[in-house]
């Protein structure tokens, strides 16, 4: 680690108002720039409280999630974990509090499609590809790049494209299926095939939704090793209600209550916590 | 990248733009194989059908946009050449107005209105026939678009667009003949439109705009921007979060569609040589969505063969049968709704499989 970079993690000790952005030398416009992760943080959710009719959804939630990190969220039904997805996505705008992408990108500022074409990924609990495309347009349409009509018209694939697109079909398993519509494929496929889409985005940050509801013991296990191996190259958070997964994978476990952070730390630390095991394990 | 229905369909569309006018001019009229003038237009008319279910396959068939207001774009389109053949009668109409036409001094108005000029010139009014249309679809979509108004909403919207429409144009003192709208033209380009010869050049310019209209379809929807579209029509949100802008390739769809339509409409009214508020009636609009939906959506051959079956059976029918057409029309789409799904040439592959086997 150099010094800049741990100057950076030091001074997010005080990570309070905002992400430090004095001293910064931003050229051009930062969401085609990507996100910042220079202090080793990737994603900053501070005091952020989005109310439904007076429910507070998310309660003064702060959040930090370190730059190839793979961090589970766990939590009782309506914690706030699908709110919370919807902040960082542009989906739901909070109340208050503040969200960035690295230290430039305000995502409270940005629409949905330009915090996904920013970089941050997100997996939905149901799977939704497009089923009346093959796998490989399904990847095809979720490559990074162009995303204008005028692109599309006329942009063919170039060989490093495709190789790319390969290159993913074969991370997710699903080389064999490349011309099959993907309204055919099993779920643990279709769920498979999501990530893959989500790589195809080259995202910084992936969301990833109950990855394993509803597979096979088998794919769940698949399904465990693919996001391990992702983790690193990518920072990744995924929601998940099955225990057993989240200790197979996870190295940070933070438990969300009525809106807020109720515990942070290892799978075993958290379990052993008095209040997560009265509010969520201890049934 | 040519795929064998589309070389299929080019090559009837060939054959029928090079025999047709053969067999008309070619051959004596008491021989069998002779086609009346008659047909000519007949058939050119439902070349420029053909066309508006391409643009409509286009919206609903692959976007997934419901439209139940195309013709409204059709009529537009056929409103501009209109125009332009009402000003290529000159002097030679009731009134023998030279500036006027007949329903204006009819009317006891003095001077042409605004919008009527450059009506006299072919490439203005050519010009006019897409960007009308285009205009109005790319104001009614941003609106409508934007505001993320889809399914039956939208497609309601767009029957109370061609429904206001048709209730402007009947005004009168809208300037567009209003109830009567435009009829006895005399000549398109300086040429007698009456004349066996301008008929085969208008049937065959058909058949060349369908064909045209066809390949610059397939183009969108091979083209990585057509499986877009294809997937904003099964998981509109989905492609949103992929980082698409999904307002823009539905407006981009629609006023391309928009335009074709009103392509359509400029071949077909020097063909059948009238154009009256009725196009504009939201029953037309409805039409259109059943001749895709039984050729078969989401293919554009489906949608060409969808509006020259159902116009056929529309010309038989209503000739031998006049009380029965919309019963049979109604359950055609009936019968196609549930049991082809994927219209007429849903067919195909079973047919192909009965072959084989």
């Amino acid at each position: 680690m150099n010094i800049t970079a741990l100057a950076g993690k030091l001074s997010g000790r005080s990570r309070s108002a905002h992400p430090p952005r004095v001293g910064q030398l931003v050229t051009g416009d930062p969401l085609s720039a990507g996100p910042d992760a220079s202090h080793g943080l990737i994603l900053y959710i501070e005091d952020v409280t989005v109310s439904f009719d007076g429910f507070k959804a998310l309660n003064s939630l702060t959040l930090y999630i370190e730059t190839g990190e793979l961090r589970c969220i766990i939590g009782p039904n309506g914690a706030g974990k699908t709110t919370m997805m919807d902040v960082i996505t542009g989906k739901t705008r909070p109340d208050y509090g503040s969200a960035w992408f690295g230290q430039t990108i305000d995502l409270l500022a940005h629409t949905e499609p330009e915090i996904a074409q920013a970089g941050i990924g997100r997996k939905f609990q149901q799977p939704t590809v497009f089923v009346q495309h093959t796998v490989f347009e399904n990847l095809e349409l979720s490559m990074a790049g162009e995303r204008s009509v005028w692109g599309g018209l006329f942009s063919r694939l170039a060989p490093a494209e495709r190789d790319r697109i390969d290159e993913v079909m074969e991370t997710i398993g699903l080389s064999k299926c490349r011309h099959l519509l993907a309204g055919t494929l099993s779920h643990g496929q279709k769920q498979w095939l999501e990530i893959g889409m989500l790589l195809m985005q080259a995202p910084r940050l992936l969301l990833v939704d109950e990855p394993v509801a509803g597979m096979t013991p088998q794919e769940t296990e698949r399904t465990a090793e693919l996001l391990s191996s992702l983790a690193g190259a990518h920072s990744i958070i995924v929601i998940e209600h099955d225990m057993e997964f989240v200790r197979s994978i996870a190295e940070k476990v933070t438990v969300l209550h009525e809106g807020r952070v109720l515990a942070e730390g290892s799978i075993d630390h958290v379990q052993s916590d008095p209040k997560v095991v009265e509010v969520y394990l201890g049934e | 990248m040519v795929d064998r229905p589309a070389l299929i369909l080019l090559a009837l569309l060939a054959a029928l733009g090079v025999l047709v006018p053969l067999l008309n001019v070619g051959v004596p009229e008491s021989s069998a194989l002779h086609v009346t003038t008659y047909t000519v237009a007949l058939l050119g008319k439902y070349m420029t059908y053909a066309l508006l279910a391409l643009a409509v396959d286009l919206v609903w068939g692959y976007c997934g946009i419901l439209t139940l207001g195309h013709s409204a774009f059709f009529a537009l389109g056929g409103y501009a050449m209109g125009m332009y053949l009402m000003r290529q009668i000159g002097a030679r109409g009731v009134y023998g107005n030279a500036l006027l036409p007949d329903f204006m001094v009819f009317l006891n108005w003095k001077a042409l209105p605004w919008y009527w000029h450059g009506f006299d010139m072919f490439w203005f009014a050519a010009l006019m026939v897409l960007v009308v249309p285009g205009l109005l679809a790319l104001l009614f979509g941003w609106l409508a678009f934007r505001s993320r108004v889809t399914g039956v909403y939208l497609s309601i919207i767009t029957q109370a667009l061609t429904y206001a429409l048709m209730l402007a144009f009947f005004r009168n003192d809208m300037g567009f003949g209003g109830n009567n709208g435009f009829t006895d033209f005399k000549d398109l380009l300086g040429l007698d439109l009456h004349a066996p010869a301008m008929r085969i050049g208008l049937f065959v310019f058909s058949v060349a705009a369908l064909a045209g209209g066809y390949l610059l379809c397939r183009f969108v929807v091979t083209s990585r921007a057509g499986r877009v579209i294809e997937a904003v029509r099964d998981a509109e949100s989905r492609a949103r979060f992929l980082g698409y802008r999904v307002e823009s390739y539905k407006l981009w769809v629609f006023v391309f569609s928009a335009m074709l339509a009103g392509v359509a409409g400029a071949l077909y009214v020097p063909q059948v040589g009238i154009i009256n508020p009725g196009e504009f009636a939201p029953l037309n609009s409805i039409e259109v969505v059943i001749w895709v939906a039984i050729g078969g959506r989401g293919t554009l051959y489906g949608a060409v063969a969808g509006a020259l079956v159902v116009n056929y059976a529309k010309t038989y029918l209503t000739g031998a049968l006049p009380e029965m057409w919309l019963y049979a029309l109604g359950a055609l789409f009936v019968l196609v709704t549930v049991l082809l799904p994927k219209g007429l040439v849903g067919l195909l592959p079973l047919a192909r499989k009965r072959l084989v086997s």
